[in-house]
């Protein structure tokens, strides 16, 4: 059952991932681009990664996505169906480029549940257990304030620049 | 499933470097880069599920840091269009050598 809408959310999300690079119009670009996020938000929760699921579905379908699709219909894009795709040597090159990095992940993804490396996880099991015992945010949390929380202080800083880089870059005369 | 979902990964990350390298809509490149942040989270995520949640954690990270990108580039693009009136990237060639 699991497996299956695995591969449900998977087709949807390989699907929305081509409508975003083959549609002409950049709405629906952004459409399909949404129908993916979710796509991944589904598969987050099919591996057992419940906050990032809510936080996916908020965060960047919700916001960053809106953010997008608020520009586009200020810059008045929506109606821009000019064929936009390079042409010549540079197609070539990005499918040969493209193949290649598909070629170099095949090769090292492939065996991933047979190689040695596998064997010493923790695995899913053991997951599962501390999931049931901490719930899904205190299971996130825990690392994010003790470990990781002088990374977490500089991402903080970071959104301020970013806002102020953004106001600053967007207004009509600085 | 850890090996279904890092072929996904690999195919979403595949589908936005091409989308990045073939569209010349400066909208659609940056929405492709997004694309592919994604399917690293993805892959992330599918690796946390069975070594450990700092996964989670880096992947969390990224977020924040996709949507400090995603503000940024949105506004130098705004700033772009009001001089350029297109998105288009071939008509930015100031930097060109």
């Amino acid at each position: 059952m699991e497996l299956i809408l695995f591969y449900v959310f998977a087709v949807t999300v390989v699907g929305g991932g081509i409508g975003v690079v083959a549609s002409r119009n950049p709405v629906a670009s952004l459409m399909f681009m949404v129908v993916s996020l979710a796509s991944v938000a589904g598969i987050y929760v099919l591996l057992e990664a419940h906050f990032l699921a809510a936080i996916q579905v908020m965060v960047y379908a919700g916001a960053i996505m809106v953010l997008f699709l608020f520009v586009i219909m200020l810059l008045n894009l929506g109606h821009d169906y000019r064929d936009d795709l390079v042409r010549g040597l540079y197609a070539v090159c990005a499918f040969v480029v493209s193949g290649a990095i598909c070629g170099i992940l095949a090769t090292r993804f492939g065996g991933a549940e047979s190689s040695a490396l596998y064997e010493s996880f923790p695995g899913a099991a053991a997951m599962d257990l501390e999931l049931a015992e901490r719930g899904a945010v205190s299971l996130i949390a825990r690392p994010l304030f003790q470990e990781y929380v002088v990374p977490f202080e500089i991402t903080g800083i970071l959104l301020l620049v970013a806002v102020v880089g953004a106001v600053a870059l967007a207004k009509k005369r600085v | 499933m850890l090996t279904e979902a890092l072929t996904t990964s690999a195919l979403l990350f595949v589908i936005g470097t091409f989308g990045v390298l073939v569209r010349r809509n400066a909208i659609i490149m940056f929405l492709c880069i997004e694309l592919q942040l994604n399917a690293v989270n993805l892959a992330l995520v599918a690796f946390s599920r069975y070594v450990g949640v700092e996964g989670q954690v880096f992947v969390f990270f990224v977020m924040t840091v996709a949507a400090a990108e995603a503000a940024v580039g949105l506004a130098i693009i705004i700033s772009i269009f009001r001089h350029y009136r297109t998105v288009n990237v071939d008509n930015f060639n100031l930097l060109k050598w």
